[in-house]
């Protein structure tokens, strides 16, 4: 017999791979039903992945082309592991952090402030403060949320929603034309000031001049790995989780439950305020108003706390499976001859959709594993162990707990 | 917006009397503040200040009044905001050329558009309410909404009428909002995770569906769109002629629904037994009210409703579909309907000052370039502010968002 942590860890592993299966399969129906063929969409999307590059029988020009895409896959999974990570750590107190596209976009801006002005700075240093200065005002602009959370009792799902639209708003004026930010060389045209050479990210592999992988994949990995270490190894991560189980029973330890919840919202500011930071500094280099109303990167992140199961370990690999998925269907990318660049990107939109749904109930899935054993398909498949009630420590009961609604929305 | 009075029925605590006092003074002061912008504007337009520096000041200085009394410091301090706010307001008023402040300021075209812009999020205001007095949260407004701008469009392109087209996005938000209802009671999801996907979901299949039907074209020109109805009588009359003779059906449907569902939720039995089952689901499910049942219906007709509001967003506004048309028009709904208390009435008041905003911030480009854009926040800023307890406390219903397990 397999023992129970070792279950568990098959379960936390099993549930999100069917959840995002039948995504594909849903998707792929939805293909079906519009006449384009699902199966060489598919290849076609994933070889625009680059993920053939792991392949050794792919040679030559190919290869190239797959590293390059590799490249971007990676450049835009970094970003979403940090807006995962911000908002997988609300869930764990039993917050919902909608806000992350907000906290991006407030990042987005100071990050490109501070680089392009005091431009007397050493860069090293100007780009630890550009860095800096988008994580704090991203953790300001949560912080916000989490205060009106804690002192008036405020719902942060309806807070976070409307501090995303004036965060957009403002940054979009910021830009726009004649708005105070626009670049001095971009009459015209809403974009910032573009970013200095010497400011960029190090590219460390492939082209600098093709998006090559810069730097703040590094940032992305480390903040996975701060995002657990705070979590399971800090006397802040105990406090959060307790609170995340029963608010309540926590309050009645001892523990400040208004201040884990501004404390919490601080920190998922930071985070999508890291994620904007490496997007600006890395390979956007200027910010634009359209940029700014079009972005998803932090509600991606909701997408991609859920199927992680809100830790860290599996919001890194739900963060590569959708910046696969974005740059597999870029227009860039796909092979027009298999599915129209047109439609790419509303694919990924379809599948992260139901990925979303799927997640938002392990009942499915856990349904559809038991099928075999319930049809008499034999002994206790992987099914059986999946199908008992969710072990008291599961990280995946965590989300669900935390997932508790309450009421005031 | 106005401040609850506390019910006569409440035990009166000590000084109770001049509470009720310092309520009417912040109140008053309030109304000077509002009258002291107003003053400069058209049809008044007083091209000098003073009047309404004095009467701002006046306004703080009752706030500051009211705000020593321990029970209305929250009053007192809007008064006092209002007050200084509207200063700077006058002052930006009589500095702008009289032919400037006139133009921004044309009220017939101000509500005109301004009703335009209030339609859609009318109809999804009231399916919010709808959801939620049942107790189910829909943050899935958005994505319903713009399910009804792909089909109303559709249904209008292959039934070549806009009824039918209006039909058929009705159904399909309603399609959305079952499985929004099937996703949240029957699995019993998290509500707010499921309508975050209905709304990613709504983005990718309409832009799916759209570019696999309509390519690169976009969809035709020529559609059957809802159509206006020139109000015989006063749509000739200067005022009132330009600004609601020749509004759109669907805004007359929209303005029509909100007393029909007050009517419903507040005055009828299964109304009564909704809103119950919104507060108390397991009392509710006690006496024999189908719990489930009843919230299936809720949240479908709440996709429907919210639908319709694309159908005219998409079929009567801009007479094409566009790739994420709503832009966050969901949302607004959803701050409407807590700015609004729940209540249809008060949800209508929320979009219409969202809605006259919105048409505010479109004629400020005559004053300034950029400002327009800033203004548009201002319905979000207002919601947060009232949410965070400054305008009178907004309550949910006791139920909303808890998913119902049947003992």
């Amino acid at each position: 017999m397999i023992g129970p942590r070792l279950r568990r860890a098959g379960r936390a592993v099993v549930i999100p791979l069917t959840t995002v299966i039948l995504a594909f399969i849903v998707g792929g129906l939805v293909m079906l039903l519009t006449g384009t063929n699902p199966l060489s969409t598919y290849g076609a999307i994933f070889d625009g992945t680059g993920l053939n590059w792991l392949f050794p029988w792919v040679g030559g020009h190919s290869r190239v082309i797959a590293a390059q895409d590799l490249q971007q896959t990676l450049v835009a999974s970094a970003p979403l592991v940090l807006t995962g990570l911000s908002v997988a750590f609300a869930f764990r107190v039993g917050l919902f952090n909608i806000g992350a596209q907000g906290q991006y976009t407030v990042g987005s801006v100071m990050a490109v402030w501070v680089a392009t002005s005091f431009t007397s700075l050493n860069p090293v240093v100007h780009i630890v403060l550009a860095i800096v200065v988008a994580a704090l005002i991203g953790g300001a602009w949560a912080g916000v949320a989490g205060w009106l959370k804690a002192a008036v009792g405020t719902h942060e799902v309806i807070t976070t929603i409307m501090l995303n639209e004036i965060a957009i708003y403002i940054a979009t004026y910021l830009f726009q034309e004649g708005g105070p930010l626009q670049g001095k060389q971009a009459l015209g045209n809403p974009v910032s000031n573009t970013i200095a050479n010497n400011m960029h990210l190090p590219v460390i592999w492939g082209n600098p001049d093709l998006q090559g992988l810069d730097v703040g994949v590094f940032l992305a990995v480390l903040a996975a790995i701060a995002f657990w270490a705070i979590m399971h190894r800090s006397t802040l991560g105990y406090e959060v989780r307790a609170v995340g189980h029963n608010p309540d029973a926590a309050q009645g330890a001892g523990i400040s439950v208004a201040r884990n919840y501004v404390l919490t919202m601080v920190i998922c500011g930071v985070f999508a305020g890291l994620a904007a930071s490496i997007d600006v500094l890395g390979w956007q280099f200027q910010v634009s108003s359209a940029d700014i109303a079009t972005s998803q990167v932090g509600f991606l992140g909701i997408a991609v706390a859920l199927l992680g199961r809100n830790t860290a370990v599996g919001t890194v690999f739900a963060a590569l499976l959708f910046g696969a998925l974005e740059t597999g269907t870029s227009a860039g990318n796909i092979n027009s001859t298999t599915l129209n660049p047109e439609l790419a990107p509303q694919l990924t939109y379809v599948i992260e959709g139901l990925v979303v749904l799927l997640v938002s109930t392990d009942l499915i899935a856990v349904r559809l594993l038991r099928l075999p054993r319930k049809l008499g398909w034999g002994g206790p498949g992987p099914g059986a162990d999946l199908g008992e009630e969710l072990a008291p420590d599961d990280p995946a009961l965590d989300a669900a707990e935390s997932l508790r609604p309450e009421p005031g929305i | 917006m106005t401040t609850v009075a506390t019910p006569p029925s409440t035990p009166a605590p000590a000084g109770a009397a001049p509470a009720v006092g310092a309520q009417r003074i912040g109140i008053a002061g309030a109304v000077l503040a509002a009258i002291a912008w107003i003053l400069t504007l058209p049809p008044i337009m007083a091209r000098t200040a003073v009047p309404s520096i004095v009467l701002g000041l006046l306004a703080a200085a009752a706030g500051v009044l009211v705000v020593r009394h321990p029970k209305h410091r929250r009053l007192g301090g809007v008064t006092i905001a209002v007050g200084l706010i509207a200063v700077p307001l006058a002052l930006a008023m009589t500095n702008q050329t009289a032919a400037n402040v006139r133009e921004v300021f044309t009220w017939s075209a101000v509500i005109a558009s301004g009703l335009t812009f209030t339609t859609p999020l009318i109809f999804a205001a009231l399916g919010g309410i709808i959801s939620e007095r049942s107790g189910v949260v829909n943050i899935g407004l958005e994505g319903m909404m713009l399910t009804g701008c792909y089909f109303g469009i559709f249904g209008a392109d292959i039934c070549s009428s806009w009824i039918l087209g209006a039909l058929i996005g009705i159904a399909s938000g309603a399609v959305m909002g079952f499985l929004h209802a099937y996703f949240s009671l029957h699995l019993r999801a998290n509500q707010v995770v499921s309508g975050t996907a209905i709304n990613l979901l709504a983005v990718g299949l309409t832009g799916f569906l759209f570019v696999s039907h309509y390519g690169d074209n976009g969809s035709p020109g020529t559609l059957p769109q809802v159509p206006n109805i020139n109000i015989p009588g006063i749509d000739h009359t200067a005022f009132f002629g330009s600004a609601i003779g020749n509004a759109s059906v669907l805004t007359w449907v929209g303005l029509l629904l909100v007393p029909v569902v007050w009517w419903f939720l507040f005055r009828t039995r299964a109304g009564l037994r909704l809103r119950a089952i919104g507060e108390q689901p397991r009392a509710a499910s006690t006496v024999g009210l189908k719990v489930i049942a009843t919230r299936y219906a809720a949240v479908t007709a709440s996709g429907a409703f919210a639908a319709l509001g694309g159908v005219y967003l998409a079929d009567g506004f801009d007479g094409s579909f566009n790739f994420d048309m709503t832009d966050g028009r969901g949302f607004i709904a959803l701050a409407a309907v807590i700015f609004g208390k729940w209540n249809p009435f008060g949800a209508l008041a929320a979009t219409l000052l969202f809605g006259l905003s919105t048409a505010l911030a479109y004629r400020l480009p005559t004053f300034s370039q950029t400002l327009g854009t800033l203004f548009l926040a201002l319905p979000y800023v207002l919601t947060l502010v009232a949410v965070a307890g400054l305008i009178g406390r907004s309550r949910p219903p006791a139920a909303s968002g808890i998913p119902y397990v049947k003992e």
